[in-house]
């Protein structure tokens, strides 16, 4: 299974700014690896599937935000 | 011809009174990789399509409408009961002094709604390379709104749009696997 | 001030679950027109979108116009609450 997230680490100079962040993140979603859809793929209950935005389980890849209670930070 | 349904694709809510969030959410409104972008991008391309794959132009164009009705409930919502002094905090002034409460097919940074913002090339290949970056982009968008958001509500609908970028974007990428195919081989899963 | 019912919101969310996957077997057999099993299912949930929509049209008045629905009287069409306002 593909992962969501790939990480890269940016030059630090010393003379940046702002404290560096050291490891930086971007997004590399499911459609990117699946290829023509195989059929019969596993899929969720229809309120499930509202919930998740997808039919599919394999394309579910939620993003949340740092400021969300009780979330943030990256997705995982 | 098109059928309105009196009727949200998604149950949008919203929980917190925050005009801030609607100049975020103006730029899915009426920005270069907003809802109305991609709905007039894909029904305007299906003419000049191949027929394998007007219908997936055509239903991803008319979700696309949904999308911007979920949008548009969004912006009313945060906006409706904001007093002047919350606009003047929010930092819409400059949207209320033209438009009061009205939505307006702006960007983020209000630039206005324009054809040039969408592309058609009239060569299926490089008309559905587009879309998937159109797709892409949108979902980058809402990355950087919900990033911004402290209002899980609000997220949650956002997330729900994310996802369906993800999706149309998969659908586009197949629709070009349909249009490559040599005649007569099968396509491999 | 007019509210409409609890009710309401849950034949709603119902129906918008129905329609999401019917929404999501359109696009994939827009694009994989040999998947009986999916077409299969599609017409599943056709029909059942089609009694989610009586039951809900018969308490809550017309979901679509231009002759999709059927209108009480007077007109109800135009009524409060639209989707935006809920």
């Amino acid at each position: 299974m593909s992962t969501h997230f790939k990480t890269y680490h940016p030059y630090v100079s010393p003379f940046d700014p702002c404290p560096p962040i050291l490891e930086k993140a971007y997004s590399t979603p499911p459609n990117l690896y699946m290829g023509f859809q195989p059929p019969n793929l596993p899929q969720f209950s229809p309120i499930e599937a509202l919930k998740a935005g997808t039919l599919w389980k394999a394309f579910y890849d939620p993003w949340y935000g740092p400021l969300e209670p009780g979330k943030g930070g990256l997705p995982q | 011809m098109w059928i309105y349904e009196k009727k949200l694709q998604y149950p949008v809510r919203v929980s917190t009174c925050n005009p801030k969030l609607a100049k975020y959410l103006i730029e899915q409104y009426g920005g270069a990789d907003g809802e109305l972008s991609a709905a007039l991008r894909y029904l305007n391309q299906r003419y000049s399509i191949p027929d394998k794959v007007i219908g997936l132009l055509t239903d991803i164009g008319t979700e696309e409408f949904a999308h911007l009705e979920m949008i548009a409930t969004m912006v009313y919502k945060l906006t409706k009961d904001a007093t002047p002094e919350q606009i003047k905090a929010a930092g819409i002034e400059d949207h209320y002094v033209d438009h009061d409460k009205g939505l307006f097919y702006h960007n983020a940074a209000g630039v206005p709604w324009t054809a040039s913002f969408i592309q058609a090339k009239g060569d299926p290949i490089a008309d559905l390379y587009e879309d998937i970056a159109a797709e892409e982009k949108a979902r980058a968008t809402y990355q950087w709104i919900i990033n911004l958001s402290d209002d899980p509500d609000l997220n949650d609908g956002l997330r729900f749009l994310r996802e369906r970028e993800i999706v149309h974007s998969q659908r586009f990428r197949e629709a070009v696997e349909i249009l490559k195919d040599e005649q007569g081989k099968k396509k491999i899963f | 001030m007019k509210q409409v019912p609890a009710e309401y919101y849950q034949l709603m969310e119902q129906l918008q679950a129905v329609d999401f996957v019917l929404v999501e077997l359109t696009l994939y057999l827009d694009t994989h027109n040999d998947d009986l099993e999916a077409i299969n299912q599609f017409n599943h949930y056709a029909k059942e979108r089609k009694h989610l929509k009586k039951a809900f049209e018969s308490q809550f008045g017309p979901l679509q116009q231009f002759g999709n629905s059927y209108s009480g009287y007077p007109w109800n069409w135009d009524d409060s609450p639209w989707p935006w306002q809920l």
